[in-house]
């Protein structure tokens, strides 16, 4: 393969400084700070703060319900992951297919991305109101069936279907490009040799989207760990009993709301390397069944 | 929305007033009061500045308590702090062990402004005092915690406003038997009245050392007082039928339930007062009388509510001098009674309470019934076990309390089991807390 090099690596340097300088004040600076504050006990007004090693640490690692949240927080992270791209996968598939009307709905599908979290939040809030709207017919019909202010299992259901439905955009975007670029002569031969739509769909389409696939799965997972909050507070605030007190919404409860930096500090690096570990494990196994045309 | 449109009108006149006089002092002023109440505050600024030549408060709202306290603690350590902040019970403690503070007290004495703190409310005064009885901030929202009590659904059983805990459990059999469909109780947990306040009028503590006021080094007790029986009272209440869960998750709060004609009984703060009177439904008769005790008790004053005025440190002299020309404003038994009767809040002097209930603010309707909020903050003189409650991390632990609470209420658990759970999660939280200003102690 043939390699674009610049020849005069000052000038190469000048182009990325300025976004080697935002990822530094954006990301490396305020990653230092909490890595020092999540190894001292730092007081909220500040006036010093006292180093304690690994104790913050510590103290989440043998608490039970930081481990609850975890678990909620993998829980959410496969739901939102399995619904938003397995939709978003039938969706592209069908606009495709250019059925009727395709072009409104390719419109329609990518508008959902560009609402903020917190107003999908809400507005799922009203569609899932167990006392107004439709699920009240279904607990008039079925009393009880639907509650997500006392059951838990309801409550992470509810978050999870907003939490997808707002994704659903972003990867309905990636794989219609993904399909479109997949060469129409490919899928005329097999039509020639007389395969249907279904199995063309699982022996051509879907091998060549493996690549956009393996993409949009990397990005859906580590969406759901970090870019959770705004539904989560709109919706539920954590509750019924810590149901959906995701990780990101422990951080931000007990650091912003209940002033204990230090442990916010600490539950953050710990967030951060698991979405390291996470990406990095998915990078070296799973991308290898992936094959780049 | 008729309400909004004085005060922003308001307050595009007083910017307005802003760029024509701008030699004015200026001195930011952040609060946590939303809705109607944070209008009638952004009213007092309006008043404040229109009163004066020399002094202008800059006025800005922050959506709730918790997020004035956080954002102020984000823009003192950026340098950029209002120079009073309103602050609530739970974030006293990290304020007091910072010391970032001009003490209200000290400021006043300072700039040579008098006023006669003994004419305060020992209650109130205490909470906001410091372990030597200094005064460390101004005291202002003020409330405290009371019994809604439905009239026609009592006159119906047949029984009196309930006064003991024994008594309450009677009534709310009689409006069962009455009436088995109804609402007796609607019940919402609130650490604040449930635990607190509750045990404050049965003089027991949550916590050693005098509830913290002596020393960091404290740790919660009320999974082995009588406040395990109360709670656990209300957990039989609710299995058999005698008190529901009416919370905002369930559909509708247990105020709104009260307000609208469906429970008999409620439980909120005196501050709720008004709005009650604005949400009641067409035919609603109600009262509210002093939190019930349990019998073989005595009656002791219930704690105070609501939030306070701190003064931060790093200000000029000259804000400061502003800041206090808005506090002595504030310390007029005019400014008092405007702001009392425009919100639910109750006076903070004895001088503006005297006068209120002169002028016959108490005995007729819609304010009639706040008195009782008065009596019952000033049942007996404030005692160690009575004077508040001086505990770090309260956001936390009084978080603990509620999740646990919830989960025993939906079966997970005994109450036993959940307040234990509750204690011991909440003394790590305070040990963390001693911890962090380890080698400091309260004022």
């Amino acid at each position: 393969m043939k390699r674009a090099v610049f020849k005069n690596n000052w000038v190469a340097a000048l182009m990325v400084a300025p976004q080697l300088l935002i990822i530094f004040v954006f990301f490396y600076w305020p990653t230092s700070q909490a890595m020092y504050w999540a190894f001292t006990l730092e007081q909220p007004w500040g006036g010093g703060n006292t180093w304690v090693g690994f104790d913050n640490f510590a103290a989440i690692l043998f608490d039970d319900l930081y481990w609850y949240s975890v678990q909620v927080s993998v829980v959410y992270a496969i739901g939102a992951t399995v619904l938003s791209v397995g939709m978003a996968l039938i969706l592209a598939v069908f606009v495709d297919r250019q059925l009727r009307g395709f072009k409104a709905y390719k419109i329609g599908m990518i508008w959902p991305y560009a609402i903020a979290a917190p107003a999908v939040g809400l507005a799922f809030r009203f569609i899932f109101n167990p006392g107004a709207g439709i699920m009240l017919y279904l607990n008039d019909a079925f009393p009880g069936a639907w509650d997500p202010n006392g059951n838990g299992t309801h409550a992470m259901i509810m978050v999870i279907v907003a939490g997808a439905w707002k994704q659903i955009a972003y990867n309905f975007i990636f794989f219609l490009a993904g399909l479109q670029s997949i060469p129409r002569s490919l899928l005329e031969a097999g039509a020639m040799d007389g395969a249907r739509v279904l199995r063309r769909m699982r022996d051509i389409q879907l091998p060549l989207l493996a690549p956009t696939f393996f993409f949009v799965l990397v990005i859906n997972i580590t969406d759901s760990f970090t870019d959770s909050f705004g539904i989560v507070d709109t919706m539920t605030g954590g509750g019924p009993a810590r149901a959906t007190n995701l990780m990101v919404y422990k951080i931000f409860n007990d650091g912003f709301q209940g002033l204990d930096y230090s442990g916010a500090a600490a539950q953050s690096i710990i967030l951060m390397f698991l979405v390291v570990a996470l990406t990095v494990v998915q990078f070296r196994y799973i991308e290898r069944k992936v094959h780049y045309t | 929305m008729t309400k909004t449109y004085p005060a922003l009108a308001a307050l595009a006149v007083a910017c307005f007033a802003t760029t024509a006089s701008a030699e004015k002092i200026k001195f930011e002023y952040w609060y946590g009061l939303t809705g109607d109440l944070g209008a009638t505050l952004a009213e007092t600024c309006n008043r404040f500045n229109a009163s004066q030549d020399q002094y202008e408060a800059v006025c800005t709202g922050y959506d709730g308590y918790e997020l004035v306290v956080q954002s102020a603690i984000a823009a003192f350590r950026a340098g950029k702090a209002p120079t009073i902040l309103q602050s609530f019970d739970a974030g006293t403690a990290d304020l007091m062990m910072s010391g970032e503070f001009y003490p209200v007290q000290k400021m006043m004495a300072d700039f040579n402004i008098e006023i006669d703190w003994d004419n305060y409310f020992p209650g109130i005064k205490n909470y906001y005092s410091s372990s030597k009885g200094e005064l460390f901030s101004m005291p202002f929202n003020s409330s405290t915690a009371v019994m809604y009590y439905n009239v026609a659904d009592l006159e119906k059983a047949g029984v009196a406003a309930p006064t003991t805990w024994e008594e309450f459990e009677a009534a709310l059999k009689a409006v069962k038997d009455a009436d088995p469909a109804r609402c007796a109780y609607g019940y919402e947990p609130s650490v604040w009245i449930d635990l607190e306040q509750f045990s404050a009028i049965h003089n027991i503590g949550i916590a050693t050392n005098n509830n913290g006021y002596d020393g960091l080094d404290t740790e919660f007790t009320y999974n082995t007082t009588m406040h395990v029986k109360h709670m656990e009272n209300i957990q039989r209440w609710i299995t058999e039928g005698l008190a529901e869960i009416k919370t905002a998750a369930t559909g509708m709060t247990s105020q709104d339930a009260f307000a609208q004609n469906i429970c008999s009984f409620y439980f909120g703060s005196i501050a709720s007062h008004s709005s009650v009177h604005l949400k009641g439904v067409e035919g609603l008769t109600w009262d509210v009388a002093m939190l019930p005790i349990f019998e073989g008790t005595t009656r002791h004053n219930s704690v105070v509510g609501g939030a306070s005025l701190w003064v931060l440190s790093g200000k000029s002299e000259d804000e400061y001098r502003g800041a206090a020309e808005y506090m002595k404003f504030l310390a007029t038994a005019e400014s008092e009674k405007w702001w009392v009767s425009n919100t639910g809040y109750i006076p903070v002097t004895k001088a503006a309470f005297e006068q209120l209930t002169a002028e016959g603010f108490y005995s007729a309707a819609p304010y009639k019934g706040r008195e009782v909020a008065m009596t019952s903050l000033t049942f007996t003189e404030p005692g160690p076990l009575t004077r508040g409650y001086r505990l770090g991390s309260m956001i936390q632990t009084r978080a603990e309390w509620k999740s646990e609470v919830e989960a025993a209420l939906a079966g997970q658990k005994t109450m036993q089991e959940a307040l234990d759970t509750a204690v011991e999660r909440s003394n790590a939280m305070l040990a963390k807390f001693a911890k962090t200003y380890a080698g400091k102690t309260l004022p």
